[in-house]
């Protein structure tokens, strides 16, 4: 169902929404573009629920923009249902039913019927592995399982956007890992763009490019390299009884600009490796331990906001 | 926007299938209602001539339609129990994200709820022949229509409260709440004619009474209460299950 390629296929324009008094979304701008793999990463509680709500016609934000393939979520939510597929973060399978009873009735929803939606169903569950599954109650199917049918259940009418919610909240890190494999396969197997909200930095590091959202604000856009690229050479961190006096003491005598973070100094340095011994020289005795490492994702959050990633109150 | 009636049908399949994997869920109810009926109307037979009947009929025989009454009318309310689980897991989403009519996610689980009290209702009412009630085919029939009427009203009603509510546990309160005085001021127990007369005004309000009659003239091919007519019995008991399921929709649409 690709239509009107020559929109990007999510488009969200100064979008700003509020619960009450309680700012959700502050003024968020970007856009995705066709068959992309992006993500909006950022700690829970921080507004990529809402924003995910908002381009699947469940809100209506207090102000700005949002179109899926052109089509605006305010004006015409009917069209934006028939063109995004959906996976929350709490399930949706019916647990009474099986896999494939789940599929079928929401094909029907979507208009499919018969013949066409059979093979559809059956295209789907054994695309995600799990067709020997499609007669079993999906009360009795295992969390990663259950996740894949999901999934199937989400792509089954061929939307343009998949938009998916924490679709990996509950699994073990080798569930979490084989689900993410099921997504980047999906860009060979399937013609649609995804959109993932998560408070995992680590999952966002495989899409192509990811938005990190933070109280409601967009901190940071762009691939995941060259988010990392900004940050020049390493991050060292100290732990240190006094992280306060250490920090400036450090910012005095190596003209290099220590933070603290949560506690601990932290210090980005082309030279990382060669810098330690000569920090343990400096201050013997005040430091308990040193890490050196190359910047992920995590130190974007923190050069960008001045905060420790850390997980806020769940959305 | 796809069609009214394939959403609607499939909805409603969700909510048969359920049900028929819940078997115990089907059995208590009418486990309930023919234990009630048995204590109370053996319990009754000696002391009990119901009043203003045109019919002559025992205690037993009395309490019958009202136990058919109360297997439909719990079972229809009770069958909206699972939109407030469907609310806080994704179901209830999935469904609202997909290019469905609002009316036709109502008409699904009302048409599922009724179905599924019908069924139930029909399962008890062969025993109005162990009773001795004279039933004919079209009676069934009429019988059966009557029934329906109510389960659609009550199904509407239950999902105008459950759509509101936040806990499962909060909802049987409300329902208990709601559902008892309706079924004991039915005329299920005792008639109308016997009340006193604030008791038969608020009766007369009750639009459950008014169902229980259509029932209950169905059942013996003639008009069983003084105080209403057979028409104008029918014309309530159909005003009750459109109204309130007029009702239903709009509570989704905000």
């Amino acid at each position: 169902m690709s239509t009107e390629s020559r929109f990007p296929a999510v488009e969200v324009v100064r979008l700003g929404h509020r619960f009450g008094s309680k700012v959700a979304i502050a003024d968020i701008s970007l856009s995705v573009e066709r068959g992309e793999l992006f993500s909006l990463v950022g700690p829970n509680g921080g507004g990529k629920t809402t924003l995910l709500k908002v381009l699947s016609t469940l809100i209506r934000p207090s102000t700005g923009d949002a179109r899926i393939d052109g089509v605006d979520v305010l004006a015409d939510p009917a069209r934006v249902r028939c063109q995004i597929g959906v996976v929350f973060q709490h399930p949706s399978l019916d647990e009474q039913l099986t896999s494939r009873e789940n599929l079928r009735y929401q094909g029907h929803l979507h208009g499919l019927t018969g013949r066409p939606l059979g093979e559809r169903i059956d295209r789907e569950l054994s695309l995600l592995g799990v067709a020997d599954r499609a007669e079993d109650l999906v009360r009795i199917l295992s969390g990663g399982l259950k996740r894949r049918v999901e999934l199937a259940k989400g792509l089954l009418h061929q939307p343009s956007v998949l938009l998916l919610d924490e679709p990996t909240v509950g699994l073990d890190p080798g569930g979490r890992r084989e689900f993410w494999d099921h997504l980047r396969r999906l860009r060979s197997t399937h013609d649609v763009t995804v959109v993932v909200a998560t408070h995992l930095m680590e999952e966002a590091e495989g899409c192509d490019r990811i938005a990190i959202v933070d109280r409601g604000r967009l901190v940071a856009l762009g691939a995941p390299d060259q988010l990392r690229a900004e940050i020049h050479g390493d991050v060292i961190t100290l732990e240190t009884d006094d992280a306060g006096w250490l920090a400036t003491t450090v910012t005095e005598r190596f003209k290099s600009a220590a933070t603290v973070i949560d506690g601990r100094v932290r210090i980005e340095r082309p030279d990382g490796p060669s810098f330690v011994p000569r920090l343990a020289e400096a201050f013997p005795g005040r430091i308990r331990s040193i890490t050196v490492g190359k910047p992920t994702l995590e130190d974007v959050f923190v050069h960008r906001t001045g905060r420790q990633f850390l997980d806020g109150d769940d959305d | 926007m796809t069609s009214l009636v394939l959403p609607t049908t499939t909805l409603w399949w969700r909510e048969c299938i359920r049900f028929a994997r819940d078997r115990s869920r089907a059995l208590s109810t009418i486990a309930t209602a023919l234990v009630f009926w048995t204590l109370i109307g053996f319990g009754l037979r000696g002391s009990f001539a119901p009043a203003g009947m045109p019919i002559d009929v025992g205690a037993v025989e009395y309490l019958f339609p009202g136990t058919v009454i109360f297997v439909v009318l719990l079972t229809a309310i009770v069958s909206t129990f699972s939109l407030i689980e469907d609310r806080r897991a994704g179901f209830l989403q999935g469904v609202l994200v997909a290019p469905v009519s609002r009316v036709a996610i109502v008409l699904g689980k009302v048409l599922g709820g009724s179905t599924v009290a019908l069924f139930q209702g029909a399962l008890v009412l062969p025993l109005a022949l162990i009773v001795g009630i004279p039933i004919t085919v079209g009676g069934v029939a009429l019988a059966l229509a009557a029934l329906f009427c109510l389960a659609f009203a009550l199904t509407s009603l239950g999902f105008v409260l459950a759509w509101r509510m936040e806990s499962i546990h909060g909802f049987h309160g409300i329902v208990n709440l709601i559902l008892m005085p309706m079924w004991f001021l039915s005329g299920a127990l005792f008639p109308i004619a016997g009340a006193v007369g604030w008791l038969q005004t608020i009766m007369r309000l009750n639009p459950v009474a008014y169902g229980l009659v259509s029932f209950r003239n169905a059942l013996y091919g003639t008009s069983t209460a003084e105080w209403v007519g057979p028409g104008l019995a029918w014309m309530f008991t159909i005003a009750f299950a459109v109204v309130m399921f007029a009702i239903a929709t709009r509570s989704i649409r905000r």
